[in-house]
């Protein structure tokens, strides 16, 4: 087994990484500060997606798609918020499953209706369809490379507004106290639905870039919601920081474990056992480290801090 | 007196109106399919399908007022079990049709078939049910797992392709359809790799396979999965390089999404649309018109599942409960099938022709289009072990 071939798996599972960093980023900050369950953040991914195809569509643009994509389901999220979640702040977590999970289902259910059930054909657009090359001998698809860019990208402007701008020490504040900052005068209102539409938005980031290399489909962001939710527990509910290093852990485990259990695995036991056991234990490997972490840290690896 | 009389005169009409109502006694039928989700519109073609094919019967199978009564099972085996509980007991349906996934099917057909009920499957055959789990009152429309892959290892064995990477999704099918590949295909495998049902990323497993350089890639992958894993093929850059032969993956209802990415691509299937046969060609031309769009073997094989039904219930002038009656019937597969004249096995699983189809540009957008037939009349390979007598 090569290094450049490690090398390579390596940078797809950071390219995984940070499309679960994409959607971990707002459902951890919603949770943090809003102390809401927001299963429907899989919806906005796919939201995300269908305005992104949709008006690659209309415009032929791939830019103008991203950026109509983005102020899209930044609105979409704000209104989902308004309209929906501003009067589940205050009851407990089951109804908030439940009626977030009812947005699941609504907004399944309305894609396929405005869209269809096929799902949508997209494409990467020509410019970044082909390779980059790394290395010699290690050939990169360049619009996953730009996936990664764009990923570390949001992440280090996450962090200089969280840690260096008014908004963001709102945002801190919020999440340390709540009564506190009320009491201070701020309008804790405006500041939840903007925290959600920027953590819409940011899903439907994810969405859109996700959109020509899996499938935009009814129902797409479903799969994905369980291993960001694997992430921000790893990570710790609440932050940022956790929800960056949760993401690239969850994306290297659970690509290096495909990629390489099952060749380990067939050294020790066999490849007859191996192909069995393989992709079965490759699969759970992220629950695997998920129970390990809250066994051992049940308030995650980089738990916000709590006032 | 008066009330004595009054109270006779009720009787007889309930009881006329009883006999009307054992007259007019109509056929329900359960359909389970995955209408939600990724999958939906696999569940989707073969809801249309279904449709079509009770509109050509004139809303009645059988010649009996007809009831179908949908339900999704979500591509869960456990869901599939709880909705066809619910049909048996709560609707009382005469007839249990459809499911897409064999691990589903696994858990609905001995549910179905315990309560005494007759089931017809419309696409998963997982082996079991074909050799000792097999049931006088199961039958399938569609095929055995193994079948379609066989036919494709064959092919690709006739053809001296060697060094062949298999990857397939890692539930009951996708065992099924790498056995009945390698059944027939004696060449070199380089790897046998399996994934996670609902997988989305395969670029780790692209990667792999683009360092184990071999010189034909076999897959199996339905539906949402296999538009993720040909665009990522297609992206990786290795569409031109590594030929890809393929069974239940490239097809009418992932093609819309896959455009370009799957030309060049070889399957191997029992139907496509562009079989030429009058049964056939109807179903396809009406389907079109009503719907709008190409029907696919999903759905061709939900459409010859109702009418299978109706030739039974016409062998027993709509006695509903002669179920031994319209067993018999089944077997002889006494209707015009959208694949042709076909005939029933011993295990209830048809025995019928297979083609080689490949993805070419067609007048406005990627299309299959039948190569030549792999196998004539081609049994499964578990009848044998089936215990049932005819």
């Amino acid at each position: 087994m090569s290094w450049l071939l490690v090398l390579e798996q390596c940078l797809n599972g950071l390219q995984f990484g940070v499309m679960l960093f994409l959607m971990a980023a707002g459902l951890t900050l919603v949770f943090g500060i809003m102390n809401l369950v927001n299963l429907a953040h899989g919806s906005l991914y796919m939201v995300g997606a269908y305005f992104a195809t949709a008006a690659f569509g209309w415009t032929g643009s791939f830019v103008l798609s991203v950026v109509f994509s983005l102020l899209a389901t930044l609105a979409v999220g704000m209104v989902v918020e308004v309209v929906a979640l501003r009067t589940l702040y205050e009851r407990d977590h089951l109804d908030q499953v439940l009626a977030t999970f009812g947005l699941i289902l609504f907004f399944n259910e309305a894609v396929a209706m405005v869209w269809g059930r096929t799902a949508l054909f997209t494409t990467v657009p020509k410019a970044l369809s082909g390779h980059l090359q790394l290395l010699p001998g290690l050939r990169y698809p360049a619009y996953r490379a730009v996936i990664i860019l764009v990923g570390l990208a949001v992440a280090l402007l996450l962090y200089v507004v969280v840690s260096r701008t008014r908004l963001g020490m709102l945002i801190r504040a919020g999440a340390s106290n709540r009564t506190m900052v009320a009491a201070l005068g701020v309008n804790v209102r405006l500041l939840y639905t903007i925290v959600f539409g920027v953590g819409a938005a940011l899903a439907g980031l994810g969405g859109l870039m996700a959109g020509p290399i899996y499938t935009v489909q009814p129902g797409m962001g479903d799969d994905i919601l369980i291993q960001v939710l694997v992430v921000i527990v790893i990570g710790g509910i609440g932050s940022i920081r956790g929800a960056l290093v949760g993401a690239v852990v969850v994306g290297m485990v659970d690509t290096l474990g495909r990629a390489f259990l099952k060749p380990m695995l067939s050294t020790t036991i066999g490849p007859a056992a191996a192909n069995d056991a393989g992709p079965a234990l490759a699969s759970m490997l992220i629950y695997i480290l998920m129970a390990a972490v809250l066994s051992f840290r049940p308030q995650g690896l980089f738990p916000a801090a709590r006032g | 007196m008066r009330t004595l009389r009054g109270a006779a005169v009720l009787a007889l009409v309930a009881a006329l109106m009883a006999v009307q109502a054992r007259a007019a006694e109509p056929v329900k039928i359960g359909f389970i399919t995955t209408l939600s989700g990724p999958a939906g519109v696999i569940g989707k073609h073969m809801k249309d399908s279904v449709e079509l094919a009770l509109d050509h019967l004139g809303r009645k199978v059988g010649g009996l007022d007809t009831e179908v009564i949908y339900r999704d099972d979500q591509r869960k085996a456990d869901v599939g079990k709880q909705v066809a509980d619910e049909l048996l007991k709560k609707d009382r349906v005469n007839f249990v049709a459809g499911i897409i996934w064999s691990n589903v099917m696994l858990a609905v057909a001995p549910t179905v078939t315990g309560a005494g009920t007759l089931m017809v499957g419309t696409n998963a055959g997982p082996h079991e049910l074909a050799g000792k789990m097999c049931n006088e009152l199961y039958f399938t429309t569609s095929w055995q797992n193994d079948q379609t892959p066989e036919a494709m290892g064959k092919h690709m064995q006739d053809q001296k392709i060697t060094d062949v990477y298999v990857m397939a999704p890692n539930y009951a099918a996708g065992k099924d359809m790498v056995n009945g590949f390698k059944r027939y295909f004696k060449g070199k495998l380089v790897d046998e790799v399996y994934t996670k049902l609902g997988q989305q990323d395969y670029q780790a497993e692209i990667t792999a396979l683009r360092a184990a350089n071999p010189k034909a890639v076999f897959v199996f992958y339905p539906g949402d999965m296999g538009i993720q894993f040909l665009k990522q093929y297609a992206q990786a850059g290795l569409r031109d390089q590594i030929p890809l032969f393929s069974v239940y993956t490239v097809d009418e209802t992932t093609l819309p999404a896959v455009g370009d990415a799957a030309l060049g691509n070889f399957e191997a299937r029992y139907w496509s649309p562009d079989l030429k046969n009058e049964a056939s060609q109807k179903y396809v031309a009406d389907f079109k018109k009503k719907f709008g769009y190409t029907p696919s073997y999903y759905g061709a094989q939900s459409y010859d599942g109702i009418l299978l039904i109706d030739s039974a219930i016409r062998a027993v002038k709509g006695d509903l409960g002669n179920k031994k009656g319209m067993v018999a019937a089944m077997r002889k597969a006494d209707f015009k099938s959208t694949r042709g004249k076909f005939t029933y096995n011993v295990n209830h699983h048809p025995i019928e022709n297979f083609y080689l189809l490949k993805a070419v540009k067609g007048a406005s957008e990627v299309e299959m289009q039948i190569q030549k037939t792999v196998f004539e009349n081609h049994k499964d390979a578990y009848y044998q072990d089936c215990p049932m007598k005819w």
